[in-house]
């Protein structure tokens, strides 16, 4: 009986009529606990987006409803997923800060006929999970892949890798030596640090002792990134000239001010610096920083949740507002367009974002630390993205 | 041996910086016997309003330090009267349970308030960049916070041991009632070893600073460090505080340095092994 009951709301619900509808989006990501400026990213990136644009499209209202997952928490991902879908009747989903939580979410969205627009994890494999997610943020693969190739450039023959044991960090690793071995470079050695390293004195004089040129780095955005830097210029290798690469999760914005001198000169890849030269950029970040409330605390994420509403958007006029997810996924593959990062579009073979990685290098201009973009590689997918 | 060297050197200051925050816990639980797991946050309500004074009011890096731990132990002198009072003596699942939730409150009002991004403490000229040491460069600060954890140990010991106060201490934590009945204050001579452990914590929150950044999960993230630091030493023994944190500091550093993917295996077989053959950490007491 109950089950003819769900069918018969089932039955409802997907032929919802096209007039003057509310859609609700549903927002899942760390708006508090020790992620909490990322959620509050992901926050200001959607309210820039609503300020800028408007919160009606067509005839239909939208409406953001946000859950807190404070810690990677697959479980609760999946608790808090299906509780947006079964009691708030959302349309779409969409946030996500970490892989596992984007992986357990991912297996409920047919049977409940919502796309997910991740504005985040960046593990190549989610968009595997289900073909109804898209994703508007970057991978690890993306982003750490063209250092392979400044390496190269640079003349640097031997480079050992440092990054956080955990999966994004063996993913950069494994991006960097891909590419830089096959460019002809040499790996002297791979270290992979565990989470809670909070001294790097000993890894440094590791470093040191590997003989090698530069060094490749990944850490995640946060705390650690402050004490990795800091040891790198205490122990003499910026002084003896090792360089140091890594992805931009290294420098994000917020974390520069602490970095400060001792980041000056570093090159880092990233998809998105908040300083990118462009009216689209300048508009964005206005929006952004009276979202959040403090120029200082804009970061990545911000731009990820933006264009992931662009997105969501397009799928709303794609289909008059009614819910079907199959057609909304399938009105935005190829969608290409002008987000404050650059040109972008999403892979319409793998729902993922093309988009330029840009090489960046810290720079002090103007009373501020920026992450400067001096290259650019324009149009990268995500190289590390195998069909099922 | 030029890398022997200089392992040996991350160990000693690595070591310090545990041993300044950790000795104020050892004070609390030894002395007091109240685990207050809120020690951590203490030492991150000094760092920030360390970072306050010396950011935002430019004050120097000094005036910085005695701010942080004179403001702590002000927000700390009523804690103590109204909420610690209760749990002295009380069985520790309670005082486990209590100093925890004054914990996450610390750390919801500083994520609120402050943001959750990390703070620096500038530091002054003198303690910036690397000190030459004949076999290796090491960072200025890095032994500021030696030469630190060297006169808090000198200090405090000759504050329990040769001073009045002292005598009244360990009279107090041996027989309250006793000390009480001999006309001890035994309700003020907590209140101030109360304040001293959470100066403590303060002081190394900002001279650890460098090592242990300050953000709002701060108190959580070394919660555990500082108490086995506190328990392989013995609860209330000042020289065995600081074997245990020079201990766990050369295990942690080395192990880092040969094995990095093993990360705190070394550290807790470490613990494992002291607590089996000390029960009651190196230099505690049976009770």
């Amino acid at each position: 009986m109950k089950s003819v009951f769900l069918a018969g709301l089932a039955l409802v619900l997907s032929n919802s009529v096209a007039f003057a509808d509310t859609i609700k989006i549903g927002v899942v990501g760390p708006f508090s606990g020790p992620a909490a400026l990322q959620g509050k990213n992901f926050q200001a990136g959607i309210n820039a987006w609503l300020a800028v644009n408007g919160n009606t499209i067509g005839d239909d209202t939208i409406e953001v409803i946000y859950r807190d997952l404070p810690a990677p928490d697959p479980a609760q991902s999946a608790a808090l997923t299906q509780e947006l879908i079964v009691s708030e009747g959302v349309q779409y989903l969409a946030g996500y800060y970490y892989t596992p939580d984007a992986m357990a979410a991912a297996p409920i969205l047919e049977e409940g006929n919502v796309p997910m627009v991740v504005f985040n994890a960046a593990t190549s494999a989610i968009v595997n999970a289900s073909p109804y997610v898209v994703r508007t943020s970057f991978t690890t693969w993306q982003t750490s892949t063209p250092m392979a190739a400044v390496a190269h450039d640079r003349g640097i023959k031997k480079i050992i890798t440092v990054v956080s044991d955990y999966g994004p960090g063996i993913d950069s690793e494994t991006a960097f030596v891909t590419g830089f071995t096959a460019a002809g470079g040499e790996i002297v050695e791979s270290v992979r640090m565990p989470m809670n390293t909070n001294d790097f004195s000993p890894m440094m004089q590791r470093i040191k002792d590997s003989g090698a040129e530069a060094v490749f780095a990944f850490l995640p955005a946060g705390p650690a990134t402050l004490g990795f830097v800091q040891a790198y210029v205490e122990n003499g290798l910026k002084d003896a000239g090792v360089t140091l690469l890594a992805p931009g999760d290294l420098t994000q914005e917020p974390d520069l001010a602490a970095l400060g001198d001792n980041a000056l000169g570093l090159l880092t890849t990233f998809h998105y610096a908040v300083s990118h030269d462009s009216p689209e950029n300048a508009a964005f970040v206005a929006s952004a920083t009276k979202a959040i409330g403090s120029a200082s605390e804009l970061s990545f994420p911000a731009v990820g949740a933006y264009d992931g509403m662009y997105v969501i958007s397009k799928m709303i006029e794609a289909t008059g507002g009614n819910q079907d997810a199959a057609a909304a996924v399938e009105a935005v593959k190829g969608l290409s367009w002008i987000s404050p990062r650059g040109p972008v579009s999403i892979n319409p073979e793998n729902r993922h974002i093309t988009q330029n990685i840009y090489l960046r290098e810290v720079a002090f201009e103007d009373g501020q630390y920026i992450n400067k973009e001096i290259q650019t590689f324009e149009n990268q997918v995500d190289p590390g993205w195998k069909a099922p | 041996m030029q890398t022997v060297l200089s392992i040996a050197a991350d160990s000693l200051a690595y070591g310090m910086v545990l041993f300044i925050i950790s000795i104020g816990l050892s004070v609390t639980m030894g002395l007091m016997k109240v685990v207050n797991l809120a020690h951590g946050a203490f030492a991150m309500i000094g760092g920030y309003i360390a970072c306050y004074a010396t950011q935002q009011l430019g004050l120097p890096f000094g005036v910085g330090i005695v701010a942080a731990v004179v403001g702590t132990v002000l927000i700390g002198i009523p804690l103590e009267r109204f909420l610690y009072r209760r749990i002295y003596g009380a069985p520790e699942l309670t005082q486990v349970l209590m100093t925890i939730g004054i914990t996450f409150i610390i750390i919801g009002i500083a994520n609120f308030a402050l943001g959750p991004t990390l703070k620096t403490i500038p530091l002054p000229s003198q303690l910036q960049g690397p000190v030459d040491l004949g076999f290796r460069s090491i960072a200025a600060h890095k032994l500021f916070a030696v030469a630190v954890g060297l006169v808090v140990a000198a200090a405090l010991w000759f504050i329990v041991e040769r001073t009045p106060f002292g005598v009244r201490l360990r009279a107090s934590v041996d027989d309250a009632a006793m000390a009480g009945a001999l006309g001890v204050r035994t309700k003020m001579v907590y209140a101030v070893s109360f304040a001293l452990a959470i100066g403590l914590a303060a002081l190394g929150g900002v001279v650890g600073a460098q090592l242990l950044p300050i953000e709002p999960y701060y108190a959580l993230h070394y919660m555990v460090t500082f108490l086995v630091v506190v328990s392989v030493g013995g609860a209330g023994s000042i020289t065995g505080a600081l074997i245990a944190a020079l201990l766990l500091g050369a295990v942690q550093t080395t192990g880092r340095y040969i094995m990095p993917e093993y990360g705190e295996f070394f550290f807790y077989l470490a613990v494992i092994e002291v607590v089996a053959v000390f029960p009651h950490g190196l230099m505690g007491r049976s009770k």
